[in-house]
């Protein structure tokens, strides 16, 4: 087991190195000017990298802020969307689970909307709203909605029978019931919903934030790449990578303690 | 910059003093008579004792009444046509007047318009042709505007591909993919006038894509673009990454022609009218102070960091000054390549009108002049340069001439018939 480990942490090094060697070997170098000619190379994007964390939380007024800021403006962005819609999510799935006639009734209508854009809800929501901030947290909104909606319908209604008929014999209260028995049975579909929607909604906040400008992740791409910064552009990219893993991986542990075997 | 002040404010009682001369002894000849027979000093005297002029001319330099509100955003798109705007926050232009401004940077026209339309913003850099559509609700919901400032004039360029070098003429851009940054843009007016002036057919002929001015010079190293009538920095950026090279300058085609616009919601001037009248002071003082090419690489430091602009000083620099590599192998020096001037007249607005009417923007009739004076605040921003000693035109409707065309001269008077000298357009009556 352990050699096994050894092997896999060996492997992924071997293609991190031989990856950074293939991309240093097609970045073009800088020419005699000094300014960067095509695509910049893991020396240069590591050099801006480094330059950015020593300083990640400055602040020089609303149009430049360091990657720290950002990157927290973003996940504030989506904390708000994603607890939203989570919640009704939650409630939506287990009402729709319990009731088979009312999940098919309503059924096309998720059909329809899920695979829409998030982004495409941009324009609508800035027009109807009227704040830019608030259109952007609903977009996360949108894009966290249908994963955890569809996985507790889903978990809600594949829950054994047995189950809820001992609820029923125990003549529990509705509130009891769904704390006690629904949840905890559908809780392993839900959290595998919720993992799905963070990925979702983490990755359509960098769009909807290219969009509004401002603060976020999102808009600091756009920035840099209004100045043709491309080492900024690549460590972003990375970061946003990075706190997409950890993001997943919080919801992964908690699944995993969600676990149960029948 | 304590100079010029001092110069602005002695240049402001000098013209309060005339005007007070003028409206008590009537026209010029009677001024000059009574002048003669007493004496300027002895004049100035006698007309300090029948009418308050040291209050008035605290009046026309006070920064009118109490501020309605001092915290003010006001959104900009990173262009150097934003210049006076942009500028007046990091050299204080704003913090003169008394008020605390943020300039707040956003993506696109679109998300300009929308920010201001929904309050979140105070007012706002736009295109000079946005306040008229957006007040006409053409391309948006109806929101009555106010123009009252020109940012810049001239300022923009046809950059093409490295690839289009050999080309000499419009005719040869059949078949072109081209990027303006917004429908209701001088940039796509004057971009459709160059080719259809060559019997090109913008609807027809080639394509017109609206595309974000950052993201154009990226377009443009992906193939995606053949070329594009853009703002600056962009076509000057294009030439510093060795990408494109500037084909025309918009100069070239209308000399003076008006670019990009500081404007607000009417709702907005009416509700903080001493505000909005500082913010405008504001304006014409940085505009003015842009407007000297002296001091234009010190704006162009001001304005080129992250916070602003994000684009490299001398990049900035070749826009502002004029002295530029063209792409071609050329150095080139046209001080006016882009130059300041915030006078708003009618007749700007009514040629914008003729185009939006001749490429279907609008349909039907179109009220050209009361749309103009509507929007187009001439007389306000007259009045506002006057008291602050800057020179200002007389006329708010002028014959403009263009240096490219069949119809040189556009008068103001006759819009329909100019619409009508157009083979190539959309409009059919």
């Amino acid at each position: 087991m352990s050699r096994d480990r050894r092997r896999v942490i060996l492997y992924s090094m071997l293609f991190l190195v031989a990856f950074l060697a293939v991309w240093q070997l097609v970045a073009e170098p800088a020419g005699a000017s000094g300014k960067a000619r095509g695509l910049p190379g893991p020396l240069a994007v590591g050099r801006t990298a480094v330059e950015m964390i020593a300083n990640p939380f400055y602040d020089n007024g609303p149009n430049d802020k360091g990657i720290g800021l950002q990157l927290l403006a973003s996940l504030g962005r989506l904390a708000m969307g994603y607890v939203a819609a989570s919640l009704a999510a939650i409630l939506l799935g287990v009402t729709l689970g319990l009731s088979p006639i009312l999940y098919r009734a309503v059924n096309p209508y998720i059909q329809i909307l899920k695979p829409i854009s998030p982004l495409a809800w941009m324009p609508l929501f800035l027009y109807t709203i009227k704040d830019s901030g608030q259109a952007a947290v609903l977009v996360i909104f949108m894009s966290s909605l249908w994963p955890t909606l569809a996985n507790t319908a889903f978990g809600v209604a594949s829950i054994k029978r047995d189950y809820l008929n001992v609820a029923a014999i125990l003549q529990l209260s509705w509130w009891r019931r769904l704390v006690t028995v629904i949840l905890p049975a559908a809780a392993p579909a839900i959290v595998a919903g919720l993992r799905i929607s963070i990925g979702s909604a983490w990755v359509a906040i960098v769009a909807a934030e290219m969009l509004i400008g401002g603060t976020g992740i999102g808009y600091f791409v756009w920035n840099e790449w209004n100045n043709l910064a491309l080492t900024s552009v690549i460590f972003a990219i990375v970061a946003i990578g990075f706190i997409g893993v950890l993001l997943d991986a919080g919801l992964g542990r908690l699944s995993r303690r969600l676990a149960y075997s029948e | 910059m304590a100079e010029l002040t001092a110069g602005s404010e002695r240049a402001l009682e000098h013209a309060v003093e005339r005007s007070i001369e003028y409206a008590i002894l009537g026209g010029a000849p009677g001024r000059r008579e009574f002048l003669r027979l007493v004496g300027a000093s002895t004049a100035a005297a006698a007309l300090a004792s029948v009418f308050p002029v040291t209050a008035a001319k605290a009046l026309a330099q006070d920064k009118g009444g109490p501020l309605e509100k001092r915290e003010l955003k006001i959104g900009f798109i990173p262009i150097t046509c934003a210049t006076p705007i942009i500028m007046a926050e990091p050299m204080g232009f704003y913090k003169k007047q008394g008020l605390h401004v943020q300039v707040v940077k956003a993506s696109g026209w679109a998300m300009i318009r929308d920010l201001s339309i929904n309050r979140e913003t105070d007012a706002t850099h736009m295109l000079t042709p946005m306040p008229l559509a957006i007040t006409m609700g053409v391309g948006s919901q109806a929101v009555p505007y106010v123009m009252p400032a020109v940012e810049n004039i001239n300022g923009q360029a046809i950059t093409l591909a490295n690839k289009h070098r050999g080309v000499k003429s419009a005719r040869e851009m059949k078949g072109f993919k081209f990027a303006v940054p917004f429908d209701y843009s001088m940039h796509n007016f004057l971009l459709r006038y160059v080719l259809a002036e060559d019997g090109v057919d913008p609807d027809k002929e080639v394509q017109i894509r609206v595309v974000p001015p950052p993201e154009m010079v990226a377009n443009l190293r992906a193939g995606n673009l053949d070329g594009y009538l853009a703002p600056d920095p962009f076509n000057q950026r294009a030439v510093y990454e060795e990408i494109g090279f500037i084909w025309m300058l918009s100069k070239d085609i209308w000399p003076g022609h008006p670019c990009c616009a500081f404007a607000a919601t009417r709702e907005f001037a009416e509700r903080a009218p001493n505000t909005f009248q500082a913010l405008v002071r504001a304006i014409l003082d940085a505009t003015q102070y842009a407007h000297n090419s002296a001091n234009r690489k010190e704006i162009a430091k001001a304005i080129a960091p992250k916070n602003f602009l994000n684009q490299p000083v001398e990049v900035v620099e070749q826009v502002l000054t004029g002295v530029f590599p063209d792409g071609l192998g050329h150095t080139r020096n046209v001080p006016d390549r882009i130059d300041f001037d915030p006078f708003p007249y009618h007749s700007m607005a009514i040629w914008i009108l003729t185009q939006m009417k001749r490429w279907g923007y609008v349909k039907g009739d179109v009220d050209y002049k009361k749309v103009a004076e509507q929007v187009y605040t001439a007389t306000g921003t007259r009045e506002a340069m006057r008291a602050m000693g800057l020179k200002a035109p007389a006329q708010s409707s002028v014959t403009h001439a263009f240096a490219l065309g069949k119809t040189r001269l556009f008068d103001p008077e006759r819009p329909e018939e100019y619409l009508k000298s157009f083979t190539i357009r959309k409009a059919t009556a």
